[in-house]
């Protein structure tokens, strides 16, 4: 065997890759359903304390700020750990799912508040005014013309904090969620061969990569024309 | 509950390990944060030539680190090197990953700063005489990285918190430190410590980067 | 004796420290045009603002159209859409048509159906000239067509008053006779307006009265003749050359 068909042999094994391929599937949707999952609450929570921090407030504003510095501050990976292993002495104990699930949520919730909240807080007082004097309320206001100009402006980096923190689903695999790389570590204790792990990495690629090449397209499309 | 979660007693006993552990992370951010910056610059110096054949590759570089996770990249290095016959330890893993997956990240904040400087800029540096590389040097960089400072800043508060990553493939940083005193104490008291103390360490920066950052959302207008 | 519109007593407003206005009274008839002068930081468009509660007064009252504006139990947004405002800055909301900035308040506030409100809107940017203009966004407009749908705004509503503060003063000078024109199309139609601003020339054509503001107070007021040819104060004289002389 040459150097080139040993390395294939090792890193490309085709008996093990059609033995583990259906695991690595069953991560793949795993994966999917957390960041799916992660995506949405992420986000709708997010918009829902920046929205609540427009009303002003202040006792409210402090406590969503610390929150939001909180999440900023703490890796991931130790909030995490922290719900998988901590919240149990509570008497609560989440699945690792679950763990991965709400931790990479507040993250997320954290740093789009951030951002929505910028982005309302950028769009000139002249707007509230002018729609405020024609008869809309606050509440209309803000959902009709802040909330509109506002989103335009923050999507280009929202699109790139909830990759970032949607690539966090891996994470997982600490706290033993069945995700791609879970699925593909276990596979390679079992088979003694990195196989399974060069399917989880390529797996990655098909889920991740689009989605970047995206975020890309859309950060054009939605750069601010003056 | 403040029993299991802060157990003065235990927290005692743990504290000389968890600050072994914040050693290493510290030491561990002043090797890859300086490595990605340089992953980064050399990304963006590349791309500087605007030649569509140099950029091209180097924009699907940048976006395939983006896509893929840092753990799966560290793990790959980690656990898949050794079936190749190279045994690189965990520091060493931990070390190319952020070379590679910060230094795309880096080199992504760089490169806009570097378009954001008007060409106008050298042009004016070539005029009086000063080479390519000398006016890249003096006269673009400073401007690009100026006006891509809070993204710089972000990135490295992302780089220093993604640090605990090395935890998982045994590099003694401040989680696995934490995570080995709380499996021998059977309390969460060492990891709620750990957090305790990125959370001190980090938050004048992301305090200072949420100031930053409106403030740039704001100009963008 | 016509009916009196606009009924403000006893303004006050304090910005901190600030005495903005010292207790000003206006009152406006109907189909009056009154025109409000005065230097920077006299309190003119505090005034203005407070017509409509844009701006909370530290104390006095505001009685529009019968309207106790600061009642508690007043509809402030309802009360709104009959108190027209136009701003310096136009403020027009970029994310929409020319159209689509015009019908907002009617659909959402006054109940139209969107068929409704777009009738009622075409109609609003017609009289304001700008018919051909409804599927534009205020980033194709010109200073002066975006001022027009600022004010096509205001009168789809049907205000019983119109609020002018500085409606011309962010324009190029070509461009601030078609606003105006479109002011004075307004008061031939009969609108009750208050308008701030430093147009000499229209408000000499225009105006009904003309209130001098310095210092948060009305120093003088009266016909525009009696105001710019013979004021009966120091400091209204003082204004009124230094402003002829630009």
């Amino acid at each position: 065997m040459s150097t080139w068909e040993r390395f294939l042999d090792t890193f490309f094994n085709a008996k093990v890759m059609a033995r583990y391929l259906p695991d690595i599937l069953s991560g793949v949707v795993v994966t999917i359903e957390l960041a799916v999952l992660i995506v949405i609450s992420g986000l709708a929570a997010g918009l829902a304390l920046a929205l609540l921090r427009s009303l002003g407030v202040r006792p409210l504003n402090w406590l969503i700020v610390f929150v939001v510095d909180l999440f900023r501050s703490l890796p991931p990976l130790v909030i995490i750990v922290l719900m998988y292993f901590g919240l149990p002495a509570a008497g609560l104990s989440p699945s690792g799912f679950v763990s991965t699930w709400l931790s990479l949520a507040f993250v997320l919730m954290a740093f789009s508040e951030e951002i929505f909240w910028a982005g309302i807080t950028s769009i000139p007082k002249g707007q509230w005014e002018a729609s405020r004097s024609t008869g809309l309320s606050y509440g209309q206001t803000l959902m009709n013309v802040v909330l509109p100009q506002a989103l335009r402006l923050t999507i280009p980096p929202l699109t790139n904090r909830t990759i970032a923190i949607t690539k966090g689903t891996a994470l997982g695999t600490v706290v033993a969620v069945t995700e791609i790389l879970g699925q593909a570590s276990s596979a390679v204790s079992n088979s003694y061969n990195p196989s399974p792990l060069m399917m989880g990495a390529a797996a990655y690629i098909v889920l991740f990569f689009p989605v970047v090449v995206a975020g890309r397209w859309i950060e054009t499309k939605f750069a601010w024309k003056r | 509950m403040i029993q299991s979660f802060f157990n003065a007693e235990i927290a005692a006993a743990a504290m000389p390990i968890v600050l072994d552990g914040l050693l290493n992370t510290i030491l561990l951010s002043l090797l890859v944060v300086p490595l990605g910056l340089l992953g980064g610059l050399i990304l963006a110096l590349l791309a500087s030539v605007r030649h569509p054949l140099v950029r091209w590759p180097l924009m699907a570089w940048v976006d395939f680190f983006r896509a893929f996770p840092p753990l799966v990249l560290l793990v790959l290095l980690f656990a898949g090197l050794p079936f190749a016959g190279l045994e690189l330890g965990g520091f060493a893993c931990v070390a190319i990953a952020f070379f590679l997956n910060t230094g795309a990240y880096y080199g992504e904040i760089l490169r806009a700063g570097i378009d954001s400087v008007p060409s106008g800029q050298i042009e004016a540096a070539r005029s009086t005489g000063l080479s390519r590389l000398q006016s890249m040097a003096y006269v673009v960089l400073p401007q690009a990285v100026r006006n891509v400072l809070p993204d710089l800043m972000s990135n490295t508060l992302e780089v220093v918190k993604l640090t605990s990553l090395g935890s998982v493939v045994a590099v003694p940083e401040l989680l696995f430190q934490a995570r080995q005193a709380q499996s021998v104490t059977y309390n969460p008291t060492p990891i709620v410590m750990a957090a305790v103390i990125y959370f001190l360490i980090l938050w004048p920066l992301v305090r200072l980067l949420s100031r930053l950052e409106n403030r740039a959302l704001a100009a963008r207008r | 004796m016509a009916k009196t519109i606009v009924e403000a007593r006893g303004l006050h407003k304090h910005f901190g420290a600030l005495h903005v206005l010292k207790g000003v009274d206006l009152d406006v008839a109907e189909r009056e045009l009154v025109f409000v002068i005065g230097p920077s930081g006299s309190g003119k468009s505090t005034l203005l603002r407070c017509l409509n509660r844009l701006e909370e007064p530290s104390a006095g009252s505001v009685v529009v159209d019968g309207i106790d504006l600061l009642d508690p139990k007043t509809d402030i947004n309802h009360a709104r859409q009959r108190i027209g405002m136009v701003f310096q800055s136009f403020n027009l909301y970029p994310h929409m048509t020319a159209l689509g900035n015009v019908t907002l308040a009617l659909r959402k506030v006054a109940g139209k159906s969107r068929a409704e409100a777009d009738a009622i809107g075409r109609k609003a940017l017609e009289r304001v000239g700008l018919a051909d203009r409804a599927d534009h966004t205020p980033g194709q407009l010109s200073g002066g067509q975006q001022q027009r749908v600022a004010i096509a705004r205001a009168i789809a509503l049907e205000p019983r008053v119109m609020l002018f503060d500085e409606p011309t003063s962010a324009l190029d000078p070509e461009l601030v006779g078609s606003v105006l024109g479109v002011m004075r199309d307004l008061r031939a139609d009969g609108m009750t307006m208050v308008v701030v601003s430093h147009e000499m020339g229209f408000a000499r054509a225009a105006a009904d009265r003309v209130l001098f503001m310095d210092h948060g107070v009305v120093v003088e007021e009266g016909p525009p003749a009696a105001i710019f040819e013979n004021p009966t104060q120091d400091r209204t004289r003082a204004f009124i050359s230094q402003i002829q002389r630009h």
